[in-house]
C-alpha cells in the first residue's frame, strides 16, 4: 500500500515537471515579455537591462528551476492585461468554479442514484423507459447545446431565471459565495443543472446496472427470504453493494465536471476560472494560461491521486498483485 | 485503402470500414467487389440492423449533402452578390413572414440558413475527419511500434498514454488549442485557426487509439504468420506495415467512427467558445455562436436549425459506432 502510493506520488510528480516545462516554454515562444513592460520607445540598453534584471539573460536550466520554484510557492507573475498578480486573480475565481462544480455534483449524485435504483428496481415501469430514453438523448447533446436550450426555456421564454453571470453573492472575507442568497441560488441553478446532466446520466445509467446485477445475486434472495422489507432489501444490502463502482465514477467525475465547467462556465459568462482562461486566450495573457495549466494538472493529479487510493482502500481485491 | 502506406482518414459511410479487413485474402480477387463486399459477416449484421441501416443512411446523406453544397445549396453564402440585409432575419417559410425561397429563414446578414447549414456542415466533417485521421495515424503508428517491440518504448508511450487519458479530451482539446492560438501572431490568428483545432483534437484523440493499435499488435506479434516473416528476415518496418498493420484495423475503425462523433462536437464547443472557427467561414459551431446572439431577440431559427443539424450529424455517427462495435466484437457474435 505504501510502495503503491509512493510510486503513484513519483509519477504524478513527473506529470506536474512536464506541465511546468510547458507553461514555463509558453513564456518564451509567446511575445517578448520586455515589450509587455516598457514602452515603445525604450533603448536598446534599457530592454538589455530590465532583462537582465528579469533574469532573461541566464541558462534555460536556471530560468526553469526559478520558475518551478515561483510555482512552488504559487507565484506565477503579473496579468499583462489586469495587471494584478495571477495568483490573486485565480485566488478570486476559484469560489466561483468550485461552487458551480459542487452544486453539480450534488445535482448529479442525488438525481443520479435515485432515478438509477429507481429504474433498477422498477425496471418495467414506464417512468424507467422514459428516464433511459432521455437518458440517451442527454449523453449525445453537447454541453454547450443543453445550455442553450435551457437558457431560451427558463430565462428568454418563461423569464423565471438569470441567463447569465453570477449575481447574489456575499463575501465571506475570503470567499464570495452565492449560496447564502435567493438571488445567488436563482442564477447558479441553471449553469449547474447544463453541467450536472451528463453526469447525471453517467451516473444512473451506471447504478442501474449494479442494481440489475446485485438483484440476481442469491445474499439479495436470501434477505428476502429471511423476511426483510423491500426497503432494507434495496437500500441497505443491494444498493450499498452498488457503491464502490459509484465512488470510482464520482470520484473520475470530479475532473470530468471541471473540464466541461470551462464551456459551462463561458456559455453562461459564469466569472469562474474556466471562462478566464477562455478570455485570457483571447488577449494572450500568457501568466494567466501558464497559471491555468498548471492548475489544472495539479487538480487532475490530485483527483486521480485520492480516486486510486480510495479504489484500493475500499476494494481489497485490487491490493493483491498490484500492490 | 489497404495498400495505402499509411491508415486514411476514416470514411464514416457504412461499407469502406469492413471492406477487406474480414475477408481471407486468399478469396480476394475472383469475386467482384460487390459481391465480396456481401460476402462479409459485417456486411451481414449491416442488413439485418434497422438502426445501423438508418444511421448509415443519415451519415452518407449528411455527408453527400454537405460536400455538394455548391451543387445543391439554393444561394451561395459567401458571394456577396447573393445576400441582401434587406432579407436578413426572415423567419423560416412556414412561419409568420417567411418567403418561399428561404426555406429555413435567413440570419441577421440575410443569408440564407438552409445554405449556411450546408456549407458549415461541411467544414465541420472536414475538420472532424482530418482530426481524427491525425489522431488514428499518431495513435495507430505509436501503438503498433509500442506492442511489436515492447521493452521501454512501450512503457514510455504507453505511460504518457495513461496520464493523458486522466485528463478529458475536451479540457484537453480547449488547453492545446488555446496554447496554439496565443502561439499565433494575433493578425495570422483566423487564418490558421483551423489548422490549430485539427492539430488540438487530433492530439487529444492518439491514446485511444495507440492503446487499441498496442493490445492487438500484441495478439497479432504472437501469430505465426508473424514470425515467418520475421524468419525470412523481413525489416521491422515491412512486417509491421505489411502484416500488422492491416490485421489491427478492425477494432481501430470503430474507434475512428466513435471519435469522429466526438471530434464534430470538439469543434464544435470550440468553434462555440469563440476558440475555434472564425465567423468569415462558419462551421456549424460557429452559426450556433452567431446565432446565440440573437436568441434573446426571439430569433430561434438562427440558432434551432444549425444545433438540430450538428446533433443529428453526431447522433447518427454515433449509432454507427455503436453498432460496428457491436458487430466487429467477436464476443459478441
Amino acid at each position: 500500500m505504501v510502495a503503491f502510493i509512493l510510486r503513484r506520488l513519483m509519477q504524478s510528480l513527473l506529470v506536474m515537471l512536464a506541465v511546468s516545462a510547458v507553461s514555463f516554454s509558453l513564456f518564451n515562444f509567446v511575445g517578448d515579455p520586455v515589450n509587455n513592460m516598457v514602452g515603445q520607445d525604450a533603448t536598446r540598453e534599457q530592454r538589455q537591462q530590465i532583462r537582465v534584471e528579469l533574469g532573461l539573460e541566464d541558462p534555460i536550466l536556471v530560468q526553469y528551476s526559478r520558475f518551478v520554484g515561483n510555482m512552488v510557492q504559487g507565484e506565477f507573475g503579473v496579468s499583462y492585461r489586469i495587471r494584478r498578480p495571477v495568483e490573486d486573480l485565480i485566488m478570486e475565481r476559484l469560489p466561483a468554479t468550485l461552487e458551480l462544480v459542487f452544486v453539480s455534483a450534488i445535482l448529479a449524485m442525488g438525481f443520479g442514484i435515485a432515478a438509477g435504483v429507481y429504474t433498477g428496481i422498477r425496471r418495467n415501469s414506464w417512468l424507467s423507459r422514459v428516464l433511459l430514453s432521455t437518458s440517451l438523448v442527454g449523453v449525445s447533446l453537447p454541453t454547450f447545446i443543453i445550455g442553450i436550450g435551457l437558457i431560451y426555456l427558463f430565462a428568454v421564454h418563461l423569464r423565471i431565471l438569470p441567463s447569465s453571470g453570477r449575481s447574489g453573492t456575499v463575501d465571506l472575507g475570503w470567499w464570495k459565495t452565492s449560496l447564502l442568497t435567493r438571488e445567488g441560488w436563482a442564477s447558479i441553478l441553471l449553469p449547474a443543472i447544463t453541467l450536472s446532466l451528463f453526469q447525471a446520466t453517467m451516473i444512473l445509467r451506471l447504478v442501474r446496472a449494479e442494481m440489475m446485477e446485485v438483484m440476481r445475486t442469491d445474499f439479495i434472495k436470501f434477505a428476502r427470504a429471511r423476511g426483510l422489507s423491500e426497503r432494507a432489501v434495496n437500500f441497505g444490502h443491494a444498493l450499498k453493494n452498488t457503491l464502490v463502482p459509484v465512488i470510482t465514477i464520482i470520484g473520475l467525475n470530479i475532473g470530468n465536471l471541471i473540464a466541461f465547467s470551462v464551456i459551462t462556465e463561458t456559455v453562461f459568462q459564469w466569472p469562474g476560472t474556466g471562462l478566464m482562461f477562455i478570455q485570457s486566450v483571447d488577449f494572450v495573457d500568457v501568466p494567466i494560461m501558464s497559471a491555468y495549466l498548471v492548475f489544472v494538472a495539479l487538480m487532475f493529479v490530485i483527483i486521480n491521486l485520492v480516486v486510486d487510493i480510495l479504489y484500493v482502500a475500499i476494494d481489497p481485491r485490487i491490493r493483491i498483485g498490484s500492490a | 485503402m489497404t495498400s495505402a502506406p499509411g491508415p486514411s482518414a476514416p470514411d464514416p459511410s457504412a461499407s469502406p470500414p469492413e471492406r477487406e479487413l474480414g475477408a481471407h485474402p486468399e478469396h480476394q480477387g475472383r469475386m467482384g467487389f460487390f459481391a465480396r463486399l456481401m460476402e462479409n459477416d459485417v456486411a451481414y449484421s449491416f442488413t439485418r440492423s434497422p438502426t445501423a441501416i438508418i444511421a448509415a443512411t443519415i451519415t452518407v446523406l449528411a455527408i453527400l449533402a454537405c460536400f455538394a453544397a455548391p451543387l445543391i445549396a439554393p444561394f451561395d453564402p459567401f458571394d456577396p452578390a447573393q445576400i441582401s440585409l434587406w432579407d436578413g432575419k426572415l423567419p423560416p417559410a412556414w412561419a409568420e413572414g417567411g418567403q418561399a425561397q428561404y426555406l429555413l429563414g435567413t440570419d441577421n446578414q440575410g443569408r440564407d440558413m438552409l445554405s449556411t447549414i450546408l456549407y458549415g456542415g461541411r467544414l465541420s466533417i472536414l475538420v472532424g475527419l482530418t482530426a481524427v485521421a491525425l489522431g488514428m495515424t499518431l495513435g495507430v503508428a505509436l501503438g503498433v511500434i509500442s506492442g511489436y517491440f515492447g521493452g521501454a518504448v512501450d512503457a514510455f508511450v504507453m505511460r504518457i498514454a495513461d496520464v493523458q487519458l486522466t485528463i478529458p479530451g475536451i479540457l484537453l482539446a480547449i488547453l492545446i488549442n488555446g496554447i496554439g492560438r496565443a502561439v499565433i501572431p494575433q493578425e495570422l490568428r483566423d487564418d490558421f485557426a483551423i489548422y490549430v483545432v485539427i492539430l488540438a483534437i487530433g492530439l487529444t484523440d492518439w491514446p485511444q487509439f495507440a492503446r487499441v493499435a498496442r493490445g492487438a499488435t500484441l495478439v497479432e506479434a504472437q501469430k505465426e504468420y508473424v514470425m515467418a516473416a520475421r524468419v525470412i528476415g523481413l525489416p521491422a518496418w515491412l512486417i509491421m506495415l505489411r502484416h500488422v498493420l492491416p490485421n489491427v484495423l478492425r477494432p481501430v475503425m470503430v474507434l475512428a467512427t466513435i471519435g469522429l462523433a466526438l471530434a464534430i462536437i470538439a469543434e464544435a464547443t470550440l468553434s462555440f467558445l469563440g476558440q475555434g472557427i472564425p465567423p468569415t467561414t462558419p462551421s456549424l459551431g460557429t452559426l450556433i455562436r452567431v446565432g446565440n446572439e440573437f436568441l434573446f431577440s426571439g430569433l430561434w431559427w438562427i440558432t434551432l436549425f444549425p444545433a438540430i443539424a450538428l446533433v443529428t450529424l453526431v447522433f447518427a455517427v454515433n449509432l454507427l459506432g455503436d453498432w460496428m462495435r457491436d458487430a466487429l466484437n467477436p464476443k459478441l457474435r
